[in-house]
C-alpha cells in the first residue's frame, strides 16, 4: 500500500492543492490497489480509463486554480446510481447489461465538484440485504478478519457492502451508499466506516435505481467524519427533477466540525435496549455514553415507545413500494428479456430470470400487502404506525438535540453464518429502521471494537434536516474513542 | 315521455353513468416534458420518465393542474386543495412504469354537474360524481408484424382528466346530449380539443337495466366507443342484450365490454384470468398536491362565459327561443359569429340567417365556422340592405347564393347585377296601373269578392319589375287602387 491510499479525504484534499501530488497519481494508487484486492469483489465495474481521464482534467483544473470541493479525490459509486455510458447493474441479472444515456443527480454532483469515480460498487440486488449475499454478482468479502480465526469470509454488511468494502480496504477515499433501512450505516459499522444517511429529501433520489420511494437517500461512506462531512457537501442540494427534493439551504458541513459539544442534550432511548442485546453491544453505547458527558454534553433518557413496531413497519411499507418500482423491469424495453409464446410468458420469464430470492420474496409480500381486502389491515396501518414512528421522535427532540443507539445489533458475521430465515438477516436493522421510517438524518461513527477486533459502530440520530449536530457529535466521539484500527494487512 | 324499453315482461328503464378520458390541453405531458402533438413518427415524443428508464421521477406538468381546477369550475364542481396522486398498478407491454399515475380517493375536482339541452328544447341536468389527473398509457399496434407487436410511447405519459357522471342519464339521447355539452364545455374552457376521431376524447359507457321503482341491477362498463353516434348505438344494444338476459331468467354479470362498430354490437372481454386487483397506493415519488384558494380563485376569474352562461344571455338579450340559443351556443367560435352578425341588428333574422342558409352552406360546402362561407361582416351587410329595404328577403336569397360564390360584398353585388329595390311611388304606381289595366277581366272578377286574385296582382307587378319592386310598397298601392 503506497502512502497515498492511506491518506483521509480531507488529508489528500491538502496534498493535491499543495501540489504534493497530482489527482492522477492518486487514482493511480488506487486503481492499483483496486486490482490487488479483487478477492474482495467490491466492484462490479471498474472504470480506470474514466478515473484516469477524470484526474487529469482534474489536475488541469487545480493548476488552473479552478478546484472544486472534491477536486481529484477517488471515490467509488455504489451501483445503484445511474452513470452516464458506465454499466449501472443494481447487482441484478435483469440489469446486467443496462448502460444509462443519463448520470443521476448525486453522482453528477460529485462529478462537477471534481470528485473521480474509480468504479461501480456491489450491492444486495437492488439494495435489498444487509449483508451483500444477495448480489447477482456474488458476496463481497469484509477486509476486517477475526481475531481468533482470519480466515472466516465475513459480510461486510449491506445493502452498500461493496462501497463499504472498498472503503474499509483503502480502495477508495470515499464512496457513495443508499441508505432505505440502514443500508449505508449497518456496512459502516461492519467495516469500521463513518457512513451517514442525510434526512430524506436532502439528496436527490433522480437517477437512482429505485427500491423504496419513501425511504431511498443516498449518502456518503467514508473513514473519517470530517471526510463523510466533505462528501456530504457535495452530494446534497434541491432537485426540481425529484419532487421529494428538500428546497432547503445546504449548509457547510465541515464548519460544524467545531469540537465543542458543550451543553447539547442527547437522549439515550430505553427501547433500543431490548433482551438479548449482547453485553459486547451494550457496552460500547455505555462508553460512547461516558464520552458524551465527559465533552460537556448531558445524556438524557427517552422513551421512543413505538420502536418495537418499526422492523415489522418497515417490511410492509418498503415491500409495497418495491413491488411497484420494480415492475418497470419487464424485458419489453430495456434489460434482461426472456422471449416468451405470450406477453405473460416473456414477463415471467425474464423475470424469474432477472430476480434473485430476496428480490422475489420482497415483490412478493408487497403485491401481498397491497392487494384487495388486505391494504387496509397492513399498508394503511403500516402508515399509521409510521406516523407514530415519526411522532415519538418528533416529541424526543422537543427536549434533546441529538439521540444516540448502537448502529447494529452485532459485529459483521461470516458468509455462511446465518440460516435460512429471513427475518434473522432483517433483524440486522432494527436500530437504523426507525431513523429510516421518520424520514430523520443518522449516522453511523466507529467507536471500538469487539472482543475479535471487529469494528462496532454507534448510531447519532438528529432533527430533521440537522445534519450538522450529528456530525459535530459524531466528530467528537471518533476523537474521544480514537478510533484508529484497520483491517488486518492495512 | 321518459324513455322505455318494452320487453316481454313489460317495460324497463336504463341507467346510464358515462366515464369520459379527456386529453388535457397541454404542450408538455403529466409528468415529464415531452411533447404532446398528435400524429407525430413512433416513439418520437418519449422522454426517459415515460419510458420508465431506471431511477427517473415524476414531476407534475403545473398547467395540467390548471386546466383541471378549470374545467372543474366549468362543471360548476367542487375543487380539492388538497389531492393525492396514486398508483394503479397493472402489467402491459404500453405502460413502461408497470403502474399508472392517476388519482383514486382523493381527485383534484369533486361533485359537479352538466345541463343537458335536449333536442325538444327542454334542460336536464346530470351530475358529476369526481374528475381525476391520470396518466395515458402508450399504444400498442398488433398489426405491423406477423408475430409481433410493436409499442408506441407517444402517448405515454399524456395528461388525461377522467370526468365521471353520477348514474343519472335514462336513454341513449341523454347520453348523446352529456357528450355532447361536455366536449362544449371543455372547448369553450380551452381544456381539451374535444376530438373524438384522434382519440382526444374518449367515452366508456356503465349500462343497466331495471323496471320503474327498483333500485340499480348490475352493470356492464362498455369501452372502445369513439363517436356519440356509436354511443348511443352500443348503449342500446347493451341495453337490449341485458333484457334478454333478465327475460331468459339469466343474470347480467359485472364485466368490461368492448364495442364493435363494425357489428354494432358489444362483447365481452371475457379475460378472467387478468381480473385485476389495481392494487392502488399513493404514489410515494409525489407528495399530495396541495393548492390555495387563492390560486383556484385567480383561475376562476379567468373562465370564460360558457355555454349555458351565453345561452341564457342569448335567450335575454337577443330575445331567441331556447332552442336557437342552444344551438348556436354549442360552438365558441359559432356563437361569437352569430354575435357580429346580430350586433346593432335585429336579431331574430340575424339568428335566422346564421341557422338558416349559412349553416346550410357551410355544410354543403364542408366548410367550418373557422373558414366560413361568407364573413360575418359581409353576412351582417346583407341583413342591412334587407333592413333598409335596398332589397327584398327573397333577392336576398339570391344575392347570399352570389356572395358564396363570389366572395363579395352584398351591395357590391346588389349593384353590379342592378338588384337594388324599387321603392319609388310614381313607379310603382304606373307598373300596377299598366298590369290592372292588362287584365280589366280579373279586375271586375276580384271586386266581385274573390280575393283570392290578390296574389295574382301581386305576382304580375313583380314580374314586370323585374322582382325589385318593394313588396310592401307593391301591396298598399295596389290594395288602395283596387278598392
Amino acid at each position: 500500500m503506497t502512502e497515498l491510499t492511506k491518506l483521509s479525504m480531507a488529508e489528500a484534499r491538502a496534498g493535491l492543492r499543495a501540489k504534493h501530488f497530482t489527482a492522477v497519481a492518486l487514482a493511480t494508487a488506487h486503481l492499483d490497489r483496486i486490482a490487488a484486492h479483487r478477492d474482495l469483489n467490491a466492484f462490479v465495474t471498474e472504470t480506470p480509463d474514466l478515473a484516469i481521464e477524470r484526474a487529469k482534467a482534474a489536475d488541469a483544473r487545480l493548476a488552473a486554480g479552478q478546484a472544486g470541493a472534491m477536486e481529484g479525490l477517488p471515490i467509488a459509486v455504489k451501483d445503484l446510481f445511474c452513470t452516464e455510458g458506465v454499466r449501472s447493474t443494481a447487482s441484478s441479472r435483469i440489469l446486467e447489461n443496462f448502460v444509462p444515456p443519463y448520470e443521476s443527480t448525486v453522482s453528477g454532483k460529485l462529478k462537477a465538484a471534481g470528485a473521480v469515480m474509480l468504479g461501480k460498487t456491489s450491492l444486495d440486488e437492488f439494495a435489498m440485504g444487509s449483508s451483500n449475499m444477495t448480489s447477482a454478482f456474488g458476496p463481497v468479502i469484509n477486509p476486517w478478519k477475526r481475531a481468533s480465526d482470519p480466515s472466516v469470509q465475513l459480510v461486510p454488511g449491506g445493502s452498500s457492502g461493496g462501497s463499504a468494502a472498498a472503503v474499509a480496504a483503502r480502495l477508495a477515499l470515499g464512496a457513495t451508499g443508499t441508505d432505505t433501512g440502514g443500508s449505508i450505516r449497518q456496512p459502516a459499522s461492519f467495516c469500521g466506516l463513518v457512513g451517514v444517511k442525510p434526512t430524506y429529501g436532502r439528496c436527490s433520489r433522480w437517477g437512482i435505481v429505485a427500491f423504496a420511494s419513501s425511504l431511498d437517500q443516498a449518502g456518503p461512506m467514508t473513514r473519517t467524519v470530517r471526510d463523510a462531512a466533505i462528501m456530504l457537501g457535495s452530494m446534497v442540494g434541491y432537485d426540481p427533477k425529484d419532487s421529494t427534493s428538500a428546497n432547503v439551504p445546504v449548509p457547510d458541513f465541515e464548519a460544524a466540525l467545531t469540537g465543542d459539544i458543550r451543553g447539547l442534550k442527547i437522549g439515550i432511548p430505553q427501547e433500543y435496549r431490548p433482551d438479548g442485546l449482547s453485553a459486547e453491544i451494550s457496552k460500547l453505547w455505555e462508553d460512547g455514553i461516558a464520552m458524551l458527558r465527559d465533552a460537556g454534553a448531558t445524556p438524557v433518557e427517552i422513551s421512543l415507545p413505538h420502536t418495537k413496531y418499526a422492523l415489522a413497519t418497515y417490511y410492509i411499507v418498503a415491500p409495497a413500494e418495491c413491488s411497484s418500482n420494480l415492475a418497470r423491469y419487464d424485458g419489453v424495453r430495456y434489460g434482461k428479456r426472456v422471449e416468451g409464446k405470450t406477453l405473460d410468458e416473456m414477463y415471467a420469464r425474464s423475470r424469474a430470470a432477472g430476480f434473485g430470492t430476496e428480490v422475489r420474496r420482497r415483490i412478493l409480500i408487497g403485491t401481498y400487502v397491497l392487494s384487495a381486502g388486505y391494504y387496509d389491515a397492513y399498508y394503511i396501518k403500516a402508515q399509521k404506525v409510521r406516523r407514530l414512528i415519526a411522532d415519538d421522535f418528533a416529541k424526543a427532540f422537543e427536549t434533546v438535540d441529538a439521540i444516540l443507539t448502537p448502529t447494529a445489533p452485532s459485529a459483521a458475521f461470516g458468509l455462511g453464518e446465518t440460516d435460512d430465515n429471513p427475518i434473522t438477516m432483517w433483524l440486522n436493522d432494527i436500530f437504523t429502521i426507525p431513523t429510516s421510517m421518520a424520514g430523520l438524518p443518522g449516522l453511523s461513527v466507529p467507536t471500538g471494537l469487539s472482543s475479535e477486533g471487529l469494528p462496532l459502530g454507534l448510531q447519532l440520530i438528529g432533527r430533521p434536516f440537522d445534519e450538522e449536530t450529528i456530525l459535530k457529535v459524531a466528530h467528537v466521539m471518533e476523537r474521544a474513542a480514537g478510533f484508529t484500527a484497520v483491517p488486518a494487512g492495512m | 315521455m321518459s324513455y322505455v324499453i318494452v320487453g316481454e315482461t313489460g317495460e324497463w328503464e336504463l341507467v346510464i353513468g358515462l366515464e369520459v378520458h379527456a386529453q388535457i390541453i397541454s404542450k408538455a405531458k403529466l409528468f415529464s416534458g415531452a411533447a404532446t402533438d398528435f400524429g407525430g413518427e413512433p416513439n418520437t415524443q418519449v422522454s426517459l420518465v415515460d419510458a420508465a428508464m431506471p431511477g427517473m421521477l415524476p414531476v407534475i406538468n403545473e398547467k395540467c393542474i390548471e386546466q383541471a381546477v378549470r374545467t372543474g369550475l366549468g362543471l360548476k364542481a367542487r375543487i380539492n386543495l388538497t389531492s393525492v396522486f396514486a398508483r394503479k398498478n397493472y402489467f402491459y407491454a404500453d405502460l413502461p412504469q408497470g403502474y399508472q399515475i392517476s388519482q383514486y380517493e382523493y381527485p383534484i375536482v369533486g361533485e359537479g354537474e352538466v345541463i343537458l339541452d335536449m333536442p325538444d328544447g327542454t334542460t336536464r341536468t346530470v351530475g358529476i360524481e369526481r374528475l381525476h389527473m391520470e396518466q395515458d398509457a402508450g399504444k400498442s399496434l398488433h398489426d405491423q408484424h406477423p408475430s409481433k407487436s410493436l409499442i408506441d410511447l407517444n402517448r405515454s405519459g399524456v395528461a388525461l382528466m377522467e370526468i365521471v357522471s353520477k348514474p343519472d342519464m335514462r336513454s341513449p339521447e341523454e347520453a348523446a346530449a352529456y357528450v355532447t355539452k361536455l366536449r362544449s364545455i371543455l372547448r369553450y374552457l380551452g381544456t381539451c380539443d374535444g376530438n373524438m376521431a384522434e382519440g382526444s376524447m374518449r367515452c366508456d359507457a356503465n349500462v343497466s337495466v331495471r323496471k320503474a321503482g327498483e333500485p340499480y341491477r348490475t352493470r356492464a362498463e362498455i369501452k372502445n366507443v369513439n363517436s356519440i353516434r356509436f354511443l348511443q348505438q352500443a348503449i342500446e344494444y347493451e341495453a337490449r342484450r341485458q333484457i334478454d338476459v333478465y327475460e331468459e331468467g339469466g343474470q347480467v354479470v359485472q364485466e368490461t365490454r368492448l364495442f364493435d362498430s363494425n357489428k354494432g354490437e358489444t362483447r365481452s372481454m371475457r379475460s378472467k384470468e387478468h381480473a385485476h386487483d389495481y392494487r392502488y397506493f399513493p404514489d410515494p415519488d409525489l407528495l399530495p398536491l396541495n393548492l390555495t384558494q387563492d390560486y383556484v380563485d385567480r383561475i376562476a376569474a379567468g373562465l370564460p362565459e360558457l355555454p349555458d352562461e351565453k345561452k341564457d344571455r342569448f335567450i335575454r338579450d337577443y330575445h331567441l327561443s331556447p332552442y336557437d340559443a342552444g344551438l348556436l351556443v354549442a360552438e365558441q367560435a359559432m356563437a361569437d359569429f352569430f354575435e357580429s352578425v346580430a350586433k346593432g341588428r335585429d336579431a331574430k333574422m340575424a339568428c335566422n340567417w346564421v341557422m338558416g342558409d349559412f349553416s346550410a352552406a357551410m355544410n354543403r360546402l364542408g366548410r367550418s365556422i373557422d373558414n366560413p362561407p361568407v364573413t360575418a361582416a359581409n353576412l351582417g351587410g346583407l341583413i342591412d340592405l334587407i333592413a333598409d329595404n335596398t332589397i327584398s328577403g327573397r333577392l336576398a336569397k339570391e344575392v347570399f347564393e352570389l356572395m358564396v360564390e363570389t366572395g363579395k360584398a352584398p351591395a357590391v353585388i346588389v349593384d353590379e347585377k342592378g338588384l337594388r329595390q324599387v321603392t319609388d311611388t310614381g313607379a310603382i304606381e304606373s307598373s300596377i296601373d299598366a298590369v290592372l289595366a292588362a287584365n280589366a277581366g280579373k279586375v271586375a272578377e276580384y271586386r266581385s269578392g274573390k280575393d283570392k286574385l290578390f296574389g295574382f296582382f301581386v305576382g304580375q307587378v313583380m314580374k314586370a319589375t323585374g322582382g325589385k319592386a318593394n313588396p310592401a310598397m307593391v301591396n298598399d298601392i295596389l290594395k288602395k287602387k283596387l278598392s
